[in-house]
């Protein structure tokens, strides 16, 4: 378990946007993928109330999303986001870490469908939800 | 009755450019991903110059998904806070070159993403376009290219809240 969370680490690290908005993996595994972003008022959307930008809600969705696909057991060589839906439920609040929780619910052979929710310290009131459909690149000789 | 002179260009150009100033420089985040909106008349195009920063797959490399997502939503959002803020400045009623009140952006509802091809790593552009702009909700379609304005790299179609002004409480 630690070495999978070493290895995403090192993922998450590859990725330059990813580490410029400062996610971090909490776990891993099986399809299912959680990283959290800490507060920063660089990303700040609304400067009257300090609240995030929704845009980097859907970066850090849109991310956790493509690490759940990637570590999904069928081991897809690569992913690349096809679409993505947002839904805003509520401004998060200002000076709290962000959450997203994202989970591969069917794969096929070459399309992985995916639901994510972002939340903030309250994990029972999300911020946002997104559905979205990613590529799955078979590794070579898998077909 | 003597024709009013038109005014200068400059002024008018001056008024307008201060106005969309003012509209961008209050969002830190804008500023964090480095758009830019060129204006011709009323028209806007978002400009988001490349930067290593904006990389989600460095093996390609490509852009984030994520930033592509954002780079439409704050095109979107801009789109619709300048629509309003337009007939403003165009009535005299907003002054850019006094200290502007901080403008009140639209709520995103939800935004949907369409990724056509991966981001390359250079300059991209997006032009929105209001759909529907009812007094309390707004629909925003909008594209995105890189070097080819017909060869689209992402679109993207969302749903607004109109900021309701003070006076005039929502029911």
């Amino acid at each position: 378990m630690t070495d999978i969370i070493q290895i995403a680490r090192q993922f998450i690290e590859a990725i330059p946007h990813a580490r410029a908005l400062g996610m971090e993996f909490e776990s891993l595994g099986d399809g299912k993928a959680v990283i959290s972003m800490p507060y920063d008022p660089r990303f700040v959307g609304d400067p009257v109330t300090g609240v995030i930008h929704g845009g980097a809600v859907s970066a850090l969705m849109d991310t956790a999303s493509g690490a759940a696909v990637m570590c999904h057991p069928t081991a897809p060589a690569s992913t690349a986001t096809l679409d993505l839906r947002i839904d805003y439920f509520r401004a998060a609040t200002p000076g709290q870490a962000i959450t997203a929780r994202a989970e591969c619910y069917h794969v096929t052979r070459s399309v992985a469908f995916v639901r994510v929710t972002a939340s903030d310290e309250d994990a029972t009131r999300p911020v946002a939800a997104a559905t979205g459909a990613f590529t799955l690149d078979r590794p070579k000789g898998a077909n | 009755m003597a024709l009013q002179r038109p005014e200068p260009v400059q002024v008018v150009k001056q008024r307008r450019d201060g106005a969309l100033r003012g509209l961008l420089s209050g969002v830190p985040y804008i500023a964090y991903l480095g758009i830019q909106f060129d204006r011709r008349g009323d028209e806007l195009t978002a400009i988001l110059p490349f930067d290593e920063k904006l990389i989600g797959n460095p093996a390609l490399p490509a852009l984030h998904g994520g930033v592509t997502a954002a780079f439409l939503e704050v095109a979107a959002i801009i789109e619709l806070a300048w629509g309003s803020l337009w007939e403003e400045i165009e009535a005299g009623r907003v002054d850019p070159t006094a200290d502007m009140a901080p403008v009140r952006l639209p709520k995103t509802i939800d935004f949907t993403v369409d990724y056509l091809r991966s981001g390359l790593p250079r300059d991209a552009y997006a032009r929105a376009r209001i759909n529907r702009s009812g007094r309390r909700y707004a629909s925003v379609h909008v594209e995105a290219w890189q070097d080819n304005r017909a060869r689209l790299f992402a679109q993207g179609t969302g749903h607004f809240l109109i900021p309701q002004p003070p006076d005039h409480p929502s029911e």
